[in-house]
Order: C-alpha cells, then sequence, then structure tokens
C-alpha cells in the first residue's frame, strides 16, 4: 500500500546513503535561505538535474508534484492580493501587487526545488536503510528505534484498517456527517488501536525470546567510495555557485 | 496542517528545528527501552488513522489525531509524531526535511498540551463524564493549537501570508469540533476494552505508583 515508487536502481541510488541524507540537508537548508528569483531558478534547475539522476517514474512523480502544487495555489489564491507594495494590475477593489506576486513566485520556486531534492536524494532509500543512515549520523539511538518499529508496522495496519473498513461496509456502513458515523469510525480506530497494542506486546515477547537486546543490527555495510565524495563535493559546488548567484543578485 | 518547503523563512525553520529537538529529547528521555516497540506500534496506528477522510459537512478532510496521541503517550508523543511525520515526508512528501521541525512542532506541542488539559478535567471531573469531557477538549485542543501555531508560523515568516494563515484557521474549526467528537468516542471505547492503555507511559509516574 505505502510503495516507494523512487525506491528502483539508478546512479543516485546507488551513493551512500549517508552521503545523501548530508547532502539533502545542506541542499535544503541551502534553499531555505534564496530570496531572489535568479538563484530560486538555479536552484529548481539543480533540483531538477538530481531528479534526473534519480530516474524517477513518471506518475507518482506527476501526483507529488501535483500535491505540493495544490497547497502552493492556496498561496497563490491569497498572497498576490493582500501584501502591501506598488499595484501592478487593479480590477475593482482588487489589487495584485508586484511584491506578492514575486514573494508567490520565490515560495512556488523553493517549494518545487526542495521537493524535486527530496525525491532524488531521499524518496530513493528504503525506510531501514534511512533508518539504519540516520543511526550513524548519531541520531538518538530511541528515535532511530522507533522509527524502524513505525515504519515496519505502517504496511501491517494499513492492511488491518482496510479489512475493518470494508467489514463496516459490508454492514452497510455509509459515512455521512453524522454522530452515527463519528461514533463508527471512532470504534474501529479503537479497535485498530487496542490490536495494535496486542500486536506490540507479543513482538515484544517474541524479540525478548529470540533474544533481542534493545539493539538493532544492520547487516547492511556503508562504505564510501571516490564516486560518492566526488558526487558530494560536485553537489556542494553546484550549491555554492547557487549561493553565489543569491549574493550577487543581492549586491546588485 | 503540513506547510510546505520553501515557504517559512529561515528563522522561522530554525525556531521550529530548535524546539522540535528539545520536545524530542524530553520525549525520548521519558521513553524506556521496553516502551518502544509499543509506541512505535501506536505511531503506525496513528499515522493510518490519520489518512481516514471523515466527512464534515459537506467536504471531507482527513484526521489529525495529535490530540489522541498526546492524551495516550504524553511526552512520547513528541518522537512519536516526529516519526510519523518522518514517514508522510518519505511516502507521501507532505513536507520535507527543512519544515519537519516546525511541523513536528505544531502537532507535537499542541499534543503535549492536549495530554496536560486532558489530565487536568479528568481530574476536575472524576467518572465516566469526565473521562468523556476530558477526551473531548484534548482532541479539539490539539488540533486548535495545531492550527493557531501554523498559522503564527506562516503570520512571522512574512506580512503577505496573514490572509492565508486566517484562512488555515477558519477551515479548522469545523475539523475542531470533529476530531474532538472522535478522540472522545475513541477514549471512551478503549476505556472500556482495554483501560490500561490509558496510563502507558510513565508520565503520571505518582497515580501510576498509588495503582
Amino acid at each position: 500500500m505505502f510503495d516507494q515508487p523512487f525506491a528502483r536502481p539508478s546512479f543516485l541510488q546507488r551513493r551512500d546513503p549517508r552521503l545523501r541524507v548530508a547532502a539533502a540537508t545542506a541542499l535544503a537548508v541551502a534553499l531555505a535561505f534564496l530570496q531572489q528569483i535568479p538563484s530560486c531558478c538555479l536552484g529548481l534547475g539543480l533540483g531538477c538535474g538530481l531528479l534526473a539522476l534519480a530516474r524517477p517514474p513518471l506518475r507518482p512523480l506527476l501526483r507529488r508534484l501535483l500535491a505540493v502544487n495544490a497547497f502552493l495555489c492556496v498561496l497563490w489564491l491569497t498572497t498576490p492580493w493582500t501584501t502591501p507594495g506598488a499595484p501592478l494590475w487593479q480590477w475593482g477593489f482588487l489589487t495584485v501587487t508586484d511584491a506578492g506576486l514575486r514573494l508567490s513566485l520565490l515560495t512556488t520556486l523553493k517549494s518545487n526545488a526542495m521537493l524535486c531534492g527530496f525525491l532524488a536524494l531521499i524518496a530513493t532509500m528504503s525506510l531501514p536503510e534511512l533508518g539504519h543512515a540516520l543511526e550513524r549520523l548519531r541520531c538518538p539511538d530511541k528515535l532511530v528505534h522507533l522509527f524502524l518499529f513505525t515504519g515496519r508496522h505502517i504496511h501491517l495496519l494499513a492492511e488491518e484498517w482496510r479489512v475493518l473498513m470494508t467489514a463496516a461496509r459490508l454492514r452497510g456502513f455509509r459515512p455521512r456527517s453524522s454522530l452515527h458515523t463519528y461514533r463508527t469510525l471512532a470504534s474501529l480506530l479503537g479497535l485498530l488501536l487496542v490490536r495494535s497494542h496486542e500486536r506490540a506486546r507479543r513482538t515484544r515477547e517474541a524479540m525478548l525470546l529470540r533474544g533481542f537486546s534493545g539493539r538493532f543490527r544492520s547487516v547492511t555495510r556503508f562504505a564510501v567510495r571516490p564516486s560518492d565524495i566526488l558526487f558530494f563535493l560536485g553537489l556542494l559546488l553546484c550549491l555554492g555557485g547557487v549561493l553565489w548567484t543569491e549574493y550577487l543578485c543581492a549586491q546588485s | 496542517m503540513h506547510i510546505a518547503e520553501g515557504v517559512l523563512s529561515p528563522a522561522v525553520l530554525g525556531a521550529g528545528a530548535a524546539l522540535a529537538a528539545a520536545g524530542t529529547a524530553i520525549g525520548l528521555r521519558k521513553l524506556e527501552y521496553d516502551q518502544l516497540i509499543g509506541v512505535g506500534v501506536l505511531s503506525a496506528a496513528f499515522f493510518v488513522g490519520s489518512l481516514v477522510h471523515v466527512p464534515v459537512g459537506l467536504a471531507s478532510a482527513h484526521l489529525v489525531l495529535n490530540g489522541l496521541v498526546g492524551v495516550l503517550l504524553g511526552w512520547a508523543a513528541f518522537p512519536s509524531i516526529l516519526v510519523a511525520l518522518l514517514l508522510q515526508a518519505l511516502l507521501f512528501q507532505f513536507g520535507g526535511f527543512t519544515v519537519l521541525g516546525v511541523n513536528a512542532c505544531t502537532m507535537g506541542l499542541a499534543g503535549v498540551a492536549s495530554w496536560y488539559v486532558y489530565r487536568a478535567v479528568r481530574r476536575l471531573l472524576p467518572g465516566a463524564a469526565g473521562l468523556r469531557a476530558a477526551a473531548f477538549c484534548g482532541g479539539a485542543l490539539g488540533v486548535a493549537l495545531a492550527a493557531v501555531l501554523t498559522a503564527l508560523a506562516l503570520a512571522f515568516t512574512d506580512e503577505g501570508f496573514k490572509a492565508a494563515a486566517g484562512l488555515l484557521l477558519t477551515a479548522h474549526l469545523p475539523i475542531m469540533i470533529v476530531e474532538g467528537l472522535i478522540t472522545m468516542f475513541t477514549v471512551s471505547f478503549i476505556a472500556r476494552v482495554r483501560p490500561e492503555m490509558l496510563r502507558m507511559t510513565r508520565n503520571d509516574a505518582p497515580e501510576n505508583s498509588r495503582s
């Protein structure tokens, strides 16, 4: 149900996960600081370049892009009209200001650039891979364990929820906005929680019986190869270029 | 309730990340290794539950459930919500790396606040009616506070986002009531079926030692 369509063999998928997490963080932080349109365009170009290296499947990619841009649509509906600034275009009492238009454009460019970078660098990892990469990057132990346990169970629980909903629908349950609907959904949710509590208890006992000491051991070995370092340095160089453009634009 | 990446200013993002790190550290400290599996599976249940679409009036909205997580987990709700958000970012690209801190803060702080409110109401009104009232307050407050904090994050970023923030707040008013009702029914269901789940975390240590 929650398959990861982006985790498939590609140039980026073969790079070291730790370096990918570091690169994605650097990229996201650098892009968050941008305030000029030209550097944002360059950032978007960099994101698209990374995406090309990750060879994403087209349909899921379009769906993800659509989801983020739907949120940005809300901003486009309000921000150009309400931001104070010099009026560009007037229609009755509605005024589009240049500052508002610029803010909307800037936000859209940055959002899409970050999304592309994230899809290329992080979404190409499987959940355990990301968990272990985070662990090697000195994320707190407990947090990584929590992440791995949660990631392991979402598929099972989603399946369980589907079964519960099917059973309810077979008994003639139609969701409406009524107290009955809310009570039914809440009971199903409660049942899911109670069952998952039971499942957690059984899992814990089973793991303890098999000698679980509180540490996950990963059989995957991470190794940084020269090509990984080259890729990372290249990405940093591109980021430097984007930031340099930002500086130049801010000066002029 | 997610803010997309690239919208907020670096100052707001930095503050969000710092607060989220602090909240997660507190939450993790209150969490024993023994409880990790339990909390992990519950986080997964919340992850799945928050994908459920509920009819609200003529439209439909998805559940947020941060109030319910808070009521059940206390401070441990913070890491639990952070992990669920990271999974959402990874699997659906709702939000991303830089806004993770802000999103975890808005929902996590609201969840922890609903836990305190739930406990206070519980203490004022013992009994089944009190439990229902406390759970309703917890669930409604979770969404309300998360919406307010999200709106604040938008408004602090730029003057121009104020209208969008207002729109966001009004849109969440009906969701607040529905979320309160769902939390109320879910908690009273759990209280009938498996009451020990309501005392899962060590947060209320004095109460636990008495019972």
